[in-house]
């Protein structure tokens, strides 16, 4: 019984030998996956970093040739190669700050009221809904705005249709379903105890949505925000269809906003299409590109830094 | 032996969970890295196609293409040509190339093309170095260029000046007041600035066909990515002044204005007619030139162009077909 018992339990050597055969299986294992994993994430990066590069080489020479004082000019007219870039800064930031006023709040309220107030079935009705409208081709909102909005802001008393205005308009409703979804996403991750701290401390339900809910769920409603403005920025198709692409900046004032305006990415997408490759004109659509670029990454590095700020990582919630 | 029992049931689960975890990252990298590659697929791809530019049909069958080469302005027509044609005559190939007008005569003269595309006139330093040569040019009109000034139906204004569209394109006129209609103000929609109807339109309105004139277009001007987006802006905004190719016009939906080239000449109406004849005063001809009495392959290709069917290719690319049957 004893020897049996004995013979059976396998002797010391043995399980040693299995360990060391396990451990290496899973070391071979792990190295394929790990590396395979490292190599998926270093090639993200080394994309990036060509994609960055290859804008830099080829936008380049429109900072390097053409004086910077020619740049900062107020004509943009290719044909005469005056290279002003303000008027297409003017039109991209005049578009994307009317698109964030108007985004902004009206996102930010409807998002309060599908997580706060909004009874369930008016959340699931309207929620799935909300989503789908992120999910309409800028063309074919291009298409509607054309159509539909730029009758009706001139029928507001616009010289012309296709202005900044029917831009943001247009803008602001394809931020929405982003701004919207993702403050929602962020109120829902604020923890429950927090509600109940304040309903049972005696609160009324604006008041814990005021002063508990929104400050916990801040990081995630700017993230939300700033994604918005970074839709804003970067659509092409749909502002180049009713912002007129006139590159002209009006005199300051409420009015600005009808006037028609040339923003940077019409200007790329319009005028690469024909250009000689190499040419000074092609170099300066690419040093559009790197403005364009500058930007989206000052709004990024902005939201980083207002998301750092103090705020705990738990109320940050989804993110 | 419980021991070890224990090891490594004990090793497993965790093993595993590992394992879960690893794979569910990977799931994810592997997401972006597509979007990544995707992306950077759609990047080079649209790279190579603006590079694609003018088409190259040489190489199909034959011992040498037809050789077709000059004005930018020309250069879709003549691709249409050549892709039309071969359904025609199956085994002839013609190359086509841009680069514009002077570039086709000079290769004319040098012999490496057949065929130069122009959108202006031989000029007489070209007939004479071509006499040097001993070629004799011959000059063929296969399509005219007519602009018409296009406004709203419910503007009451019928006709203009070359100096008045000048002023008004560069915004030294800015209410319709100023030339007869309503107070209200201009609102100017041109094409993009890579289209070639703007750089004419540019240099014979704005500039009044002066070499020496740095006259541009007003910073107010509306540029439209397409004709389609001129007449649709026309058609709804009285206020508006657009141009367009001859062909594209629609008299239905707009209004066009008549031309006179100075003050106190005739007002004339853009038609095939008054285009082909030059009393309209923003159409040009455009040009064929060969060296020699063409023969051969290279005459059935211009009579062909020449021909109705030819003529109606140049219709559906908005220039005035210079034979009659091809407008209906």
């Amino acid at each position: 019984m004893n020897l049996d018992d004995n013979e059976e339990r396998p002797s010391l050597r043995e399980m040693a030998g299995q360990a060391v055969r396990l451990a290496r299986a899973t070391k071979w294992d792990e190295f394929v996956i790990e590396n395979g994993i490292r190599l998926a994430g270093m090639s993200a990066i080394v994309i990036i970093a060509l994609i960055f590069f290859f804008l830099l080489r080829e936008g380049s020479p429109a900072f390097l040739d053409i004086p910077l004082r020619q740049l900062g000019g107020s004509r943009w007219y290719p044909i005469e190669a005056l290279w002003g870039l303000l008027p297409l800064l003017y039109g991209s930031i005049l578009v994307t700050v009317g698109a964030t006023v108007i985004a902004v709040p009206l996102g930010l309220t409807t998002a309060v009221y599908l997580g706060e107030f909004a009874p369930t079935w008016q959340r699931e009705l309207f929620k799935p809904l909300i989503e789908l409208l992120a999910g309409i081709p800028s063309i074919v909102l291009g298409f509607l705005g054309w159509v539909t909005l730029a009758p009706l802001v001139m029928r507001l008393g616009a010289p012309t249709g296709l202005t900044a205005f029917t831009g943001s308009l247009l803008l602001a409703y394809m931020s929405l379903p982003t701004i919207i979804s993702i403050t929602e996403d962020a109120l829902y991750a604020v923890p429950r105890e927090y509600r109940d701290g304040a309903l049972a401390l005696g609160a009324t339900q604006w008041q814990m949505v005021w002063r508990v809910v929104l400050p916990a769920a801040r990081s995630g409603i700017v993230i939300a925000v700033m994604l918005g403005i970074g839709r804003a920025i970067g659509e092409t198709m749909a502002v180049m269809m009713v912002t007129g692409n006139a590159a002209n900046i009006p005199e300051l004032g409420l009015g600005v906003f009808f006037e028609p305006v040339r923003t940077m990415t019409a200007t790329i997408a319009a005028e690469m299409g024909e250009v000689a490759q190499g040419s000074m004109h092609y170099h300066v659509l690419f040093g559009v590109g790197i403005v364009l670029f500058l930007i989206t990454f000052a709004i990024n590095s902005l939201a980083t830094r207002l998301v750092g700020g103090g705020v705990r990582r738990r109320s940050g919630g989804m993110l | 032996m419980t021991d070890s029992y224990r090891m490594g049931r004990a090793g497993s689960p965790r093993l595993q969970a590992n394992k879960r975890q690893t794979i569910s990252r990977m799931g994810i990298s592997r997401v972006s890295l597509l979007i990544f590659i995707l992306a950077a697929a759609l990047v080079l791809a649209a790279c190579r196609g603006g590079r694609g530019g003018t088409g190259d049909q040489a190489g199909a069958g034959l011992d040498r293409a037809i050789q077709n080469k000059g004005s930018d302005t020309l250069v879709n027509l003549a691709l249409a040509w050549a892709e039309a044609y071969r359904e025609v005559e199956p085994t002839i190939s013609i190359a086509v190339t841009g680069g514009g007008s002077g570039t086709g005569i000079a290769s004319l003269l040098n012999g490496t093309v057949d065929l130069a595309n122009s959108s202006r006139d031989i000029s007489e330093n070209e007939i004479a170095t071509a006499a040097n040569l001993g070629i004799d040019i011959r000059e063929y009109v296969v399509a005219i260029d007519a602009i018409a000034i296009i406004v709203h139906l419910d503007n009451p204004v019928e006709e203009l000046t070359l100096n008045q569209l000048a002023d008004i394109y560069t915004g030294r006129i800015t209410n319709w007041r100023e030339v007869g209609g309503n107070d209200a103000p201009i609102i100017l929609l041109s094409r993009e600035t890579n289209s070639g109807t703007h750089v004419y339109f540019l240099e014979e309105v704005v500039r009044l066909g002066d070499r020496q004139n740095r006259d541009i277009f007003a910073p107010e001007t509306l540029l439209m990515p397409s004709s389609v987006g001129i007449t649709s802006e026309l058609r709804r905004n009285p206020n508006a002044i657009g141009y367009e190719g001859l062909g594209y016009v629609d008299e239905s939906h707009e209004k066009v204005i008549r031309v006179a080239a100075g003050p106190g000449l005739p007002y004339i109406p853009p038609s095939l007619e008054t285009a082909a004849s030059g009393d309209y005063p923003i159409a040009r001809n455009l040009y064929i030139y060969t060296a020699g009495e063409p023969t051969g392959e290279i005459a059935r290709y211009l009579d062909w162009i020449l021909s109705p069917v030819g003529q109606a290719i140049v219709r559906e690319l908005g220039f005035v077909p210079i034979v009659d049957g091809a407008l209906d």
